[in-house]
């Protein structure tokens, strides 16, 4: 301090000229914040913005692609941002380690995991098994299922997945996965349209490139102001990291569940399909065509997942919530004759696991189950590790 | 306050304080009825919604009855009042009276439209009515059973406490809700505790209490506060959900400035409330995602992650805390009122004295001059049939046991709190006993040097080196702040067993 009075010190503001300064404050600062949003909107970064992430550096990469209804409880969060949901899990830790036989499971909730420990999932038990694959390296399962029942979601994860070198890609599919009027139901295709019309375009697909499901921002969504949310839940995705790595909880286990429908409607519906036949053409089989094209020359193994089978009322019309007999039966005779005729790895395990295996719903199994089902992936994941060895 | 009822407030205080800078004394003169509307309407606009059947009307119409009663408890108009000096404008009071029913019949009114201002429709206006008339003969029957013997003030006083220990204890808190159901014709079955949650009722009753016993002591003249700013004063719309607790003669001081808030106190004004947001909405909400809790303490069990949630909490409660101080003072000071400073860089400090003169500060201050003031000079005072009196350890330990348990029980009164309570005790007596010890023995040893003719001659005390004084308080910062963040696992958690587990993790001991 050398005792001077500044210029401001030595001329008394008047209340006047002071709100006249803070108006002038606040128009520069507004101005300011309005000239952010048009950048941030013309280049509109979120996609970018998604390969920044705490996991993997800070924090344990996740065993499963983020997903969480209930965030405070499963210190997960749901995020329609396909390069933040790959930044968060563990095989985006870094470059692949030489000695990996990388396998990635695509799927539904099923091969996520739905109420199963991150430990108890099928790759966690793939993984568990130490098997070696044929030139002698290490079988490491990587868990990109992802809860949502489209084909289509398959095909963007695939597709996007095909970038970390997997050497083999196990596909695991179901019935509720093919009908048409699933594979755009779900906000994470919705909210990534380009990627999805690129897949359109190069995969030739049945889907509608400017289906109105389809979310396309306006100028003021793509601003920082419109895409607070997004923000922010790219924000809260990286916070759970802290407690995903001290606690490796990652989903909300209720203390009790209703279990998967034993006895079932009289219905012989399916997606508005009546029996007797259900025709190729009412299924999304472009979606699979497109899967088998996106994994290219790695070796895929496409898989029937296990059901319920159910013996309560109705299982003669029904085999279980989702399936009348009718279209699951034709469907798994669609499945055979196509994977016959393209030449692909089919495996269809649809009557694996009893009835006490499944949880909460015809496809969600238990840890035994999920087990089971590793047992029978093991000795062809060893089979598929021959192709292209020494 | 959430941040709805933030800006709001912001809001108000800025138009309030913008207007008064363009016309000066035609508004400020208007600042007392501002700030007792905004505060009346702001006890029902704050009040979260509870189960229990119009509650949420009912408590916040209990705020304003019960500082009305210990208004008329501690003025009685006309001959005391005047003997003793004080200033009782009777139409000012009845003024006041005026406003404050018919901001509540106001409030009640919302009943019988879409507007609520209450979490839910308010009761009847016959109910609301009768429940003013009670309060009325209450505030009557109150001033005149205590007005004219400030000796029997302790017996409010203890009614307060009592009902501060009900809404309090689990037990105590279920039972009423129990009664309250019953009442109200709700399933008793439901009754929790949580069904009775009194905005600000913790920061209402000491200043209560405060005022109270002031006036008991003689230090509080009656008639010394206007009822407007003895309202004003106990449910000032910043201060209510999270304090700072001030003194009523420093509180009353500002209210009656003539000055006008001036520039300054707009720009610092801002800058509190802008500051606030950002510890509050910004760092305390993100930290409160993975700061320690009942649930994730249960489910953590690496020893690196439990310290990070331990610090997490640590700094959450700090930022979330602060930041509704800052708030607070932030929009006070456009009503030209210098709220107090709670909180002074209390991570910063050197020692557990310290850190509880600059944790809290109102509360703390509170309780030392209501307490441990008070119980220290009785223990010095006494001397027992020997002829022996109580020695200064014994009676320091005593003042700060009893301060920091009540302390913690003033939080809920809970054993976690009681263990919270006495970590502190603990720590600022041993450290207490350790200052008493170094300055012992650096007396000694100055002694002994005096009186040692080989030693060298004393010129000055050699004094450390920098550096290493310097190193000697970020020691003892650190070992302060961890001290205090341990402290918070009591507070964090709801039981004993979980507080305990998650020590012995913390030191890699546990599962």
């Amino acid at each position: 301090m050398d005792g001077r009075l500044s210029e401001t010190d030595q001329k008394p503001r008047t209340g006047g000229a002071v709100l006249r300064a803070a108006l002038r404050l606040l128009a520069k600062a507004l101005l300011c914040f309005v000239i952010l949003n048009i950048l941030f909107a013309l280049a509109y970064p979120m996609p970018e913005l998604g390969r920044i992430s705490a996991y993997n550096v800070l924090f344990p990469g996740r065993l499963r692609l983020p997903y969480g209804d209930n965030p405070q409880r499963a210190y997960n969060v749901s995020v329609l941002n396909l390069n933040a949901m790959f930044a968060s899990q563990e095989i985006n830790a870094g470059p692949k380690p030489a000695g990996e036989y990388r396998v990635l499971l695509i799927g539904d909730s099923s091969t996520w995991g739905w109420l199963l420990k991150p430990s108890q999932t099928l790759a966690a038990q793939i993984n568990r098994a130490g098997l070696r694959s044929a030139d002698g390296r290490m079988v490491r399962a990587y868990n990109l299922g992802y809860p949502i029942m489209s084909l289509a979601k398959d095909v963007m994860i695939v597709d996007h997945a095909m970038r970390y070198q997997p050497d083999l890609v196990i596909w695991l599919v179901t019935l509720e996965s093919f009908p048409a009027d699933k594979q755009l139901v779900h906000p994470l295709l919705q909210h990534n349209p380009d990627i999805e019309r690129s897949l359109i375009a190069r995969y030739g697909l049945r889907l509608n490139p400017n289906d109105p499901q389809f979310y396309t921002p306006t100028f003021l969504e793509r601003t920082i102001v419109g895409s607070r949310r997004d923000l922010a839940d790219l924000f809260r995705l990286q916070l759970y990291g802290v407690l995903w790595a001290a606690t490796g909880i990652d989903q909300d286990y209720p203390d009790r569940y209703e279990p998967a429908a034993i006895d079932l409607q009289a219905d012989t519906t399916f997606h508005g399909l009546q029996p007797p036949t259900l025709h190729e053409g009412d299924l999304a089989l472009d979606e699979l065509d497109a899967g088998v094209r996106a994994v290219g020359h790695v070796p895929l193994l496409i898989v029937n997942e296990p059901i319920l089978i159910s013996n309560g009322q109705n299982s003669r019309i029904r085999y279980d919530f989702f399936y009348p007999r009718w279209a699951y039966d034709q469907y798994r005779v669609i499945m055979e004759k196509l994977a016959q005729a393209r030449g692909w790895n089919y495996l269809d395990l649809w009557n694996l696991l009893p009835m006490k295996e499944f949880t909460n719903s015809a496809v969600h199994y238990t840890p035994a189950g999920a087990q089971i089902l590793a047992a029978q992936l093991l000795p062809r994941i060893g089979q598929l590790s021959r192709i292209g060895a020494p | 306050m959430n941040l709805t009822s933030i800006l709001a407030f912001t809001a108000l205080t800025v138009t309030f304080g913008v207007l008064v800078l363009l016309a000066g004394e035609r508004i400020r003169r208007y600042k007392g009825w501002v700030m007792l509307v905004a505060s009346v309407f702001a006890v029902y606009w704050l009040q979260s919604s509870m189960p229990l059947r119009n509650l949420d009307f009912w408590l916040p119409t209990a705020s304003l009855g019960l500082t009305v009663i210990v208004w008329v408890t501690i003025n009685i108009p006309g001959r005391i009042a005047a003997r003793e000096g004080g200033t009782v404008a009777t139409r000012d009071t009845l003024a006041t009276l005026t406003v404050v029913v018919a901001v509540v019949l106001l409030v009640g009114l919302t009943r019988y439209t879409d507007i609520l201002i209450t979490p839910s429709r308010p009761p009847d206006i016959v109910s609301i009515l009768i429940s003013l008339i009670v309060v009325a003969a209450l505030a009557a029957a109150a001033g005149a059973a205590f007005g004219r013997r400030t000796g029997l003030l302790s017996i409010p006083i203890f009614l307060i406490v009592a009902l501060f220990v009900i809404f309090k204890l689990d037990a105590l808190a279920r039972s009423a809700s129990v009664v309250l159901r019953t009442l109200t014709g709700q399933a008793t079955d439901q009754a929790s505790a949580l069904d009775l949650r009194w905005l600000g009722f913790s920061y209402l009753a000491f200043r209560l209490i405060h005022v109270l016993r002031d006036r008991s002591t003689g230090k509080l003249k009656a008639g010394a506060l206007s009822l407007r700013e003895f309202v004003s004063y106990v449910v000032f719309f910043p201060s209510l959900t999270a304090g700072p607790i001030d003194r009523v003669e420093h509180f009353t001081k500002d209210a009656r400035s003539t000055l006008t808030p001036g520039v300054d106190d707009m720009v610092e004004g801002g800058r509190r409330i802008f500051a606030g947001v950002f510890k509050k909405f910004v760092l305390a909400d993100t930290l409160a995602i993975f700061a320690l809790n009942a649930t994730n303490a249960a489910q953590t069990h690496s020893v690196p992650w439990t310290w990070l949630l331990v610090y997490a909490f640590a700094f959450r409660i700090f930022f979330d805390f602060s930041g509704y101080t800052d708030i607070a003072i932030g929009l006070g000071r456009f009503f030209g009122i210098k709220l107090p400073e709670n909180f002074d860089h209390p991570y910063l400090k050197r020692n557990l004295t310290v850190f509880w003169n600059s944790w809290h500060i109102t509360l703390a201050q509170w309780f030392r001059t209501y307490f441990f003031n008070p119980v220290t000079r009785a223990l010095r005072t006494r001397t027992f049939a020997n002829g022996k009196t109580l020695s200064p350890t014994v009676i320091i330990l005593t003042g700060q046991v009893g301060t920091m348990l009540l302390i913690g029980l003033w939080h809920g009164i809970t054993w976690n709190f009681v263990a919270w309570g006495a970590w502190h005790a603990a720590g600022l007596f041993v450290h207490n006993l350790w200052t008493d010890y170094s300055h012992r023995r650096a007396a000694r040893a100055e002694q002994k040097a005096l009186n040692d003719p080989s030693s060298q001659p004393v010129s000055e005390p050699a004094s450390p080196l920098p550096y290493r004084a310097g190193l000697m308080g970020v020691v003892n910062v650190v070992i302060t702040f961890h001290y205090v963040a341990l402290g918070w696992i009591w507070f964090a958690l709801p039981n004993l067993d979980l507080s305990l587990a998650v020590f012995r993790r913390l030191v890699g001991a546990g599962g």
